[in-house]
């Protein structure tokens, strides 16, 4: 038989495995369910298969002459130059969202060009251009 | 002029102290005497003297708005109130490593001091470690990021600061972060330096546990400050958003904890050598990495204001080096088990483990929730964001058994303890718990499983340390008010987060001016708008009234800054705050129309979320004044 101090140190070393690959499992499975995919207007445009349930951001420039305000809401058109999304949007502005800047919305998309936002995220900076929009215009732009 | 010249000439003198302390700290270590060598302590003073200097003569080039330093022309202007200009000088990357580097050097100096009485070997080799640490910061600061840079020909005028550092709360920000931060680089060294001479113990765990509660402190506290900056400054009434800056300190000072935790445990009980040490390294490999993540531009964050992948890259492989060398450390010479490591279920010390595991869960799931998309993108170039979605699923549901193992393992005593003794205490504090929460689900329906276990849970710990302290104060029984204070602070820290997040309101409408709504069971009114010329600001202030139900008058002033240095607009908020809600509105312009964007919100308890963090911070103050005495 195996010693009382073995089998001890054995039945430890099991449980913290098994706690190690449940923790891991828990976590990439929730991380799975919650994370917000970032689209261009094209990307969206390309996409084959859209899930209507399931939150996404969008970013690109705000389209000149497209801002229209309401006392409920906010519609503007979001465009990378090739392809544009119309946008819905009631809910406090960042200071710096303005007509041909960079934006980032987060929300639902209705269908391929209506979009419903529940956010739109905040610059502080007017140069400040986030990464994500930048990169879609560079990608957009040399093609 | 002189002081951008001596700033600069002083780092590489200290460059120069940290390779000749190298070598002396080789010779010392081979002679066989109880007293580190006088020339030790003169060069780590030195050294400590030259960066100090250093950075003073980088504070007095931002006070002086010396414009021939690039570090100063980028980041300050000439027009700014002198506090500003103060903290302009931590405000950039350049600035704030310099502080990084002060910080390093002034922990190992009061090292030097403390330390006295602890075995030769252990405090050269400290001294060694922290002293890599120290030159590698400083070449790194000489080679990538030089502070005292020059710009020919000189600039009339400064660009300015971002407004939105301009802020009392965020110009203190970085200091107090920083000790925290880099105060855990001193525990690095120093469990370094005991595992090569095998001083893992006890003593050696009473040695280190004050820098362990300094850092803790200090970012504690840091925390807190950047907190509270976000929710007023940045206008959308959170406190914390699960943005990647604020998870990269969230992680050091989950460690922390734990940390402090197991060097208790060890201090008291002579167990969790290994553990220990491998928190000290993790600690600071955390600080380390969140250096790295805000300096290399990684991140998509509004804090990141340094954008060169050169920096990134040496911090990284700094980091990966230090880490390669913990571990190498850690195989060859890993602390011996001194008696058993099995200990009793019903003790103290069980409860503590259990929960070290639980916060390493914590830290886990931050981390996996901030590197994941970076990964992700790096690999197949996706683009995602983890959200408080994300962090609210995993997190909330181990915060209950968190919680109430914390409450029972602060009662318990060391080593064994009887449950049958606590039984009718906690069994009268969890029916006077549940009947507090019945209460609740009775009065408000909507509220879900989980956030009603959260408030059952965190009850349970508030009460069961109220009963405590009202102990204390009827002289039943000694307990340990440091610690009763930072639990409880806890405690009430969760409770608050909680009601806060469950009974906010919050609104968003366009108004004009002269109009008026109905909000709840307020009446707003958007009476008028008004001009205020600042030093180096212009502001429009919108004039509101706020009616409440019985005829009771609320005015609400919020401010739109317009900045001139550089030019940014920026939303400040007005905030009314009573002990049970804070009342809080902000306006924005909307571009090309009348329509003003208001945003108004209730949060209930919000003030009690920051007297609980200072609660927390106080209870490890206060334990090292105890100590002292």
């Amino acid at each position: 038989m195996l010693g009382k101090k073995v089998r001890s140190r054995a039945i430890f070393i099991f449980l913290v495995l098994t706690s190690l690959i449940l923790t891991a499992y828990i976590l990439f499975k929730s991380l799975e369910e919650n994370v917000v995919y970032f689209l261009s207007p094209t990307e969206i445009y390309e996409k084959q298969e859209i899930h209507f349930d399931k939150k996404i951001r969008i970013g690109g420039m705000v389209k000149k002459n497209t801002i229209k305000h309401s006392a409920e809401s906010i519609n503007f058109i979001i465009t990378d130059f090739k392809n544009e999304i119309y946008v819905i949007y009631s809910g406090s502005i960042p200071n710096l969202f303005a007509e041909e800047k960079g934006v980032v919305a987060e929300g639902f998309l209705k269908d391929k060009n209506y979009f419903l936002a529940d956010k739109i995220l905040a610059k502080h900076d007017e140069n400040y251009m986030p990464p994500e929009v930048n990169e879609a215009l560079m990608k957009e732009s040399k093609q | 002029m002189i002081f951008g010249e001596l700033g600069y000439y002083s780092l590489i003198f200290s460059i120069l102290f940290s390779i000749l302390l190298f070598f002396f700290i080789y010779q010392d270590y081979f002679i066989k005497n109880n007293n580190i060598n006088i020339k030790i302590y003169s060069f780590c003073f030195l050294q400590f003297f030259t960066i100090i200097l250093s950075f003073f003569s980088l504070v007095f080039s931002f006070l002086l708005s010396d414009f021939s330093l690039a570090s100063v022309f980028e980041n300050s202007h000439s027009s700014k109130p002198m506090f500003y200009k103060f903290s302009g000088t931590w405000g950039n990357h350049e600035g704030s490593l310099l502080l990084w580097i002060a910080v390093l050097s002034s922990f190992l100096f009061l090292f030097l001091l403390n330390s006295k009485k602890d075995p030769k070997k252990y405090r050269l080799l400290t001294i060694f470690f922290q002293n890599i640490l120290i030159l590698g910061f400083l070449i790194f600061i000489i080679k990538t990021s030089n502070p005292f840079e020059k710009l020919i020909p000189i600039p009339k005028e400064g660009l300015g600061l971002n407004p939105i550092l301009q802020d009392p709360a965020l110009a203190i920000h970085p200091p107090i972060l920083y000790i925290g931060y880099v105060g855990s680089s001193i525990i690095f060294s120093s469990s370094l330096a005991s595992m090569i001479v095998n001083f893992v113990s006890k003593i050696w765990a009473e040695s280190i546990k004050i820098w362990v509660l300094i850092s803790w402190i200090f970012l504690t506290l840091g925390i807190m400050l950047g907190s509270i900056w976000a929710y007023y400054e940045l206008g959308w009434g959170g406190f914390w958003f699960w943005d990647p800056v604020e998870n990269v300190s969230l992680m050091p000072w989950l460690a922390l904890t734990a940390l402090l935790h197991s060097v208790i445990i060890l201090a008291k009980r002579n167990i969790f050598q290994s553990w220990t040490v491998i928190l000290s390294i993790i600690t600071f490999a955390l600080s380390m990495n969140g250096t790295f993540l805000v300096r290399s531009g990684i991140l998509n964050s509004i804090h990141t204001f340094a954008n060169d992948p050169k920096r990134g890259i040496f911090i990284l492989s700094f980091l990966i080096f230090l880490s390669l060398l913990s571990l190498i450390i850690f195989f060859i010479y890993q602390p011996q088990k001194k008696g058993n490591i099995f200990f009793n279920f019903s003790s103290k010390e069980m409860g503590i483990a259990i929960n070290n595991w639980f916060m390493i869960f914590f830290l886990s799931a931050v981390l996996i929730g901030t590197i994941y998309p970076i990964l992700l993108e790096v690999i197949n170039g996706k683009k995602i964001s983890v959200g408080p979605p994300y962090y609210n699923f995993i997190l909330t549901p181990f915060l209950i058994p968190f919680l109430i193992i914390m409450t029972i393992s602060v009662k318990m005593d060391w080593i064994r303890s009887s449950i049958n003794e606590k039984k009718k205490e906690l069994l009268f504090l969890l029916i006077f718990a549940l009947f507090f929460v019945l209460m609740i689900s009775y009065f408000f329906e909507e509220i879900n499983i989980t956030v009603l276990l959260i408030f059952f849970s965190s009850i349970f710990l508030i009460f069961s340390l109220f009963k405590d302290f009202f102990d204390f104060f009827r002289n039943k029984k000694k307990i340990n008010i440091a610690q009763i204070i930072s639990h409880f602070g806890f405690g009430l820290l969760i409770f608050s987060i909680a009601v806060c997040s469950t009974f906010s309101k919050e609104i968003d409408i366009n108004l004009k001016v002269g109009e008026s709504i109905k909000l709840y069971n307020y009446e707003l009114k958007f009476k008028d708008l008004s001009m205020k010329e600042d030093k180096n600001f212009k502001s429009i202030i919108g004039n509101f009234n706020l009616v409440e139900a019985n005829g009771k008058i609320f005015y609400f002033n919020p401010e739109l800054r317009i900045y001139d240095q550089p030019l940014i607009m920026t939303s400040e908020a007005n905030i009314k705050t009573n002990f049970f809600k804070d009342k809080y509105i902000v306006m924005n312009n909307v571009s090309g129309s009348d329509y003003y964007n208001i945003r108004f919100q209730e949060k209930p308890f919000m003030i009690w979320i920051w007297i609980a963090s200072l609660l927390i911070a106080a209870g490890g103050f206060l334990s090292i004044i105890l100590k002292r005495n």
